[in-house]
């Protein structure tokens, strides 16, 4: 059964991709749509009714399809597994999917390649439903690429705009020196310990326990120490930073916002991104083994929400902003990950796929009313001519603020209590790590409220143009009539806006008398730190697990600190209030505007060398002097010698007896002396 | 009393000088006979071995050597002649048809 | 010398016969004279060959070789009209000295081969029933016996050779001769068009690099 749950985009790619372009719009949006919606029953269903009943510890669906690979001791099947970590992601992803689906038949409507859209679209949800599905790190690889090949597809849509190209180029790019990593990582595994995957597997007549199984009886390595559990994790990591956009492969997902905006809702807020948590969270028994990593992980995540942050606050294109915020809050995750907060980092990864998507989905209606246009600054005073809009993304706004009773306060906030209260981390980092956490909360404030001013509030920055007579827009070219989205749009919206409110009370926590569903829910499948004093002894002893915990339950503390989350929030609210509504187009750093120059820095020290090598090394030498030359030299070898041999063949009877007379000497001499 | 080796010599010497023959002469007339002088060398070289052999089958041999060396003058001539019709000379450096 | 046997002073002497006429075969410059020199050595070897205990071969060899083939040969040189060569152009020079060098390259390596060879003849045994080595009689009794084939495959071979001569040595109608004409200027054209050389081909190539 599980296999329809991925099957079904297949064959709406399939569909969609062969017959759309003769069959038209309709059918390609009730084809779409419903292959999704068919997935996103199937997935509740298989979650509700199969997996939930059954004991915990225990929850584990496995469906085998064929052996995929089997060469010597390496196996690696197409089988999928459901257990809660993959069954939480196969929830959203099928539901946002299918809501941003919906969505986007109303967005792209009209344009000519909509069959083409839809059939990438379904693509992509097979490969990312293959990824959280498989149950070896192989076949998560061919989902890993699956989802990157996609996300090229479709950030390169608008085929003839050469920035989408140029963005899909560096967004796989990218990705593919994350996959590099990541590849090797999964070699490293392999050679230590036998297997790739998730579940035990018969492999040449023995049974080889699962990676997880293997490596939960690994020693505990150190922070400084460099061993095997370090090198796998920390491989894992790379990949993970490339799909999921940490420094410093961060800088393909802003460019990818030249894609359609439901592209970016779906791929790049909600799914694709969150891939890397996935597999960092999957691979928690190898993580937690390895200090080192953890704790790299951890400033990493830390470093570039702050400052993804940091640039997001002084950004013009609505698009942009919001690119900015998800790399910042896809920082929060690792960093929930980082300090073994797994379960609070897929937590978080839920409720950001629910107000990131409403507030991308938000955006392109805004654009889409703007008539495309896409620079905050040219807008203003927007909350009456959108009100549906308007009203969802306010309560996306709350929620990715962190204010109480959304679903972004729950997750945040226990992401920075468990950033504070971890004793997995060198004593005093976690701190500091907590006040960055802290301050980026603030700073998100800040420019989600800039954001919702300059672009909702206010007077209008643009030329409105008055009364329904399309006749006269001749006049004013640059008049805008802004009006809302259709219903096929907003209703979506809505639907999120609902998530985003309610999505949080799964995981609420137990100093506030939740019993925290999530956490609970999630703990058999994911690991725990181990504190860092004994690490030092190799073992991790009983007494030192129970003080973890009991550090995690010092209720006081932790509502103080909820506190101290609920005061950062409305404080950054305010502060962007003030600064913005007063003087909406205040100007801002130029230092932060222009991304710190990353982009231009990498271009001076990669790209530019590597092309330069390129063309006048490896073409201009290697390939046409040497090789063509070579290939040339042999053909004019066999000329020249022709040439050489022509004087041979003079035409004269004399002159070839007197070579015949030769050859026959030569011969007698031969049998003479043999 | 003459020992077979001698007679192998004169034979040599003699197919040898129409070896030589064949690459110095320049009228292709010179040159057919020179090939008629190798072949008596051959004839020499067979009915010595067949004496020293005590059969009488080199003795046939030659016979039918004879009658082929024969022909094959006829031929030859009768070649040499059409080619003379059309050519005027019988220098063999004029044919250099085979020159590429 | 006068210890020699006898035989040995007539080999020698037809010997040195037979090579003397056998150069001036090659030296000569007119064909006529070399057709002669050419009927001495062959006198010569009939000689030899009386040596040798083969009569009936002797006395085909002045019949048929140095009576018909060479008068053959003379026949056709006084019909061609074929004089002493004027000076032409010796296309080949470089075989005036070569050829020398073959000669004496060759000649060697037979004797190296041969010098081992010193057995005189064996005493003649005739066998019981037959006719003595070397009459007629003997040979027409292989021929007739053990080698009819060859014997019958000889005369189709010379009847093939009449039919050819008479053929090849017809005069030709003017039509042939038209014809024969423009097949040899055909062939003398070239049959492939030279390809397009070398190092147009790179000046190209380095066009579309830069």
């Amino acid at each position: 059964m599980l296999k329809w749950i991925t099957f079904a985009p297949l064959i709406g790619a399939l569909l969609c991709g062969f017959l759309g372009k003769k069959l038209g719009e309709k059918f390609v949006s009730v084809v779409a749509c419903g292959s999704i919606a068919v997935s996103t029953v199937l997935a509740f269903f298989a979650f509700f009714t199969k997996l939930l009943p059954m004991p915990e510890g225990k929850r584990q669906i496995t469906e085998f399809f064929f052996t995929w690979i089997e060469v010597g001791t390496f196996r690696a099947d197409f089988a999928y597994l459901l257990d809660p970590l993959s069954g939480i992601f196969l929830l959203f992803v099928t539901g946002v999917g299918l809501l941003i689906h919906i969505y986007a038949t109303g967005y792209m409507r009209g344009d000519e390649g909509f069959y083409r859209f839809f059939a990438y679209l379904n693509l992509f949800m097979f490969m990312m439903l293959t990824l959280v599905l498989g149950d070896n790190l192989l076949l998560l690889f061919v989902g890993w690429e699956g989802v990157g090949l996609c996300s090229y597809l479709l950030i390169g849509y608008y085929i003839e705009r050469k920035e989408a190209g140029d963005a899909a180029k560096k967004a796989f790019i990218v990705n593919r020196i994350g996959d590099f990593g990541y590849s090797i990582g999964v070699m490293v595994a392999f050679t230590t310990f036998a297997t790739v995957s998730f579940v035990d597997k018969e492999i040449g007549g023995k049974v080889i326990p699962s990676l997880f199984t293997q490596a939960t009886g690994q020693a505990v390595e150190g922070i400084g120490v460099f061993g095997v559990m370090t090198a796998i994790a920390l491989l894992l990591f790379v990949g993970a930073c490339g799909k999921s956009a940490q420094v410093p492969l961060f800088v393909w997902l802003p460019d990818a916002m030249a894609g359609p905006t439901p592209v970016s809702a779906l791929i790049h807020a909600a799914t694709m991104v969150t891939a890397g948590v996935y597999l960092t969270a999957r691979c928690s028994a190898i993580f937690t083994k390895s200090q080192t990593a953890m704790l790299i992980v951890a400033v990493i995540g830390a470093f570039t929400a702050m400052f993804a942050a940091t640039i997001g606050i002084a950004q013009n294109d609505i698009k942009k902003v919001l690119a900015y915020s998800t790399v910042s809050q896809l920082g929060y995750m690792f960093l929930a990950c980082g300090v073994g907060a797994f379960s609070a980092g897929i937590f978080h990864v839920m409720t950001h796929a629910f107000f990131k998507a409403l507030l991308f989905l938000g955006a392109g209606s805004v654009i889409h009313g703007m008539h495309h246009e896409q620079d905050i600054r040219k807008m203003g005073g927007l909350k009456k001519y959108m009100p549906w809009t308007f009203g969802t993304m306010f309560v996306g706004w709350l929620a990715i603020s962190g204010i109480p009773l959304f679903s972004g306060f729950f997750s945040k906030d226990e992401i920075l209590w468990q950033v504070w209260s971890s004793n997995s981390l060198p004593p005093g980092l976690n701190k500091t790590l907590w006040f960055l956490a802290a301050a980026t909360a603030m700073l998100t404030a800040v420019y989600m409220t800039r954001l919702m001013v300059l672009t909702f509030w206010g007077k209008e920055r643009f030329k409105v143009a008055h009364g329904d007579d399309h006749g006269k827009h001749k006049a004013d070219p640059h008049a805008i009539h802004p009006h809302e989205s259709p219903a096929v749009m907003w209703v979506p919206l809505v639907v999120l806006a609902v998530l985003s409110l309610v999505g949080g009370y799964v995981g609420v926590s137990a100093a506030w008398g939740g019993s925290n569903h999530i956490e609970h829910f999630l703990a058999p499948v994911l690991a725990k730190a181990a504190p860092v004093a004994e690490a030092a002894h190799g073992a991790v002893t009983a007494t030192a697990l129970h003080a973890t915990e009991e550090a995690h339950h010092d209720v006081t503390t932790e509502r103080i600190f909820t506190g101290i989350s609920v005061v950062v929030a409305f404080l950054g609210i305010f502060l962007g209030w003030q600064m913005f509504t007063a003087k909406p187009l205040r100007k801002m750093p130029r230092l932060l505007e222009n991304k710190y120059y990353v982009d231009e820095f990498y271009d001076a020290a990669i790209v530019t060398p590597i092309q330069g090598v390129s063309r006048n090394f490896l073409w201009r030498i290697l390939d046409v002097q040497i090789i063509d030359g070579a290939i040339n030299g042999i053909a004019r070898l066999f000329g020249e010698t022709g040439s050489a041999m022509r004087f041979l063949q003079t035409g004269f009877a004399r002159s070839y007896a007197a070579i015949m007379l030769v050859g026959a000497i030569v011969l007698i001499l031969y049998f003479t002396f043999r | 009393m003459v020992p077979l080796s001698w007679y192998l010599a004169l034979s040599a010497v003699l197919f040898t000088i129409g070896v030589a023959g064949v690459l110095v002469q320049r009228n292709v007339i010179s040159i057919f006979m020179c090939i008629e002088l190798m072949l008596n060398s051959v004839n020499l070289t067979l009915v010595a071995f067949a004496r020293f052999l005590n059969q009488s089958t080199g003795q046939l041999f030659v016979f039918i050597v004879m009658a082929v060396a024969a022909a094959e003058a006829a031929v030859g001539l009768a070649i040499i002649i059409s080619v003379f019709r059309n050519r005027e000379t019988l220098s063999v450096d004029e044919e250099s048809l085979l020159k590429l | 010398m006068f210890e020699l046997p006898i035989q040995q002073l007539i080999f020698l002497f037809l010997a040195a016969v037979a090579v003397f006429a056998a150069f001036n075969v090659i030296l000569q410059r007119n064909p006529i004279y070399s057709a002669l020199a050419l009927i001495v050595t062959m006198c010569a070897l009939s000689g030899t060959f009386l040596l040798l205990e083969a009569q009936f071969v002797a006395a085909m060899q002045v019949i048929v070789y140095a009576g018909a083939v060479m008068v053959l040969f003379v026949f056709v040189i006084m019909l061609l009209n074929v004089r002493t060569e004027e000076a032409r152009l010796d296309r080949v020079q470089y075989l005036k000295i070569v050829t020398p060098l073959l000669f004496v390259a060759l000649l060697g390596e037979v004797f190296f081969i041969a010098r081992s060879v010193t057995t005189a003849a064996p005493p003649l045994v005739t066998k019981v029933g037959e006719h003595p080595y070397g009459t007629i009689e003997n040979i027409g009794e292989a021929m007739f016996s053990n080698y009819l084939f060859p014997f019958e495959a000889t005369s189709v071979l010379i009847l093939m050779a009449m039919v050819g001569a008479l053929v090849l040595a017809r005069k030709r109608s003017t039509q042939e001769i038209e014809t024969l004409g423009r097949i040899l200027e055909d062939a003398s054209k070239p049959a492939i068009e030279p390809a397009q050389p070398m190092a147009e081909l790179e000046e190209k190539q380095h066009e579309l690099a830069a």
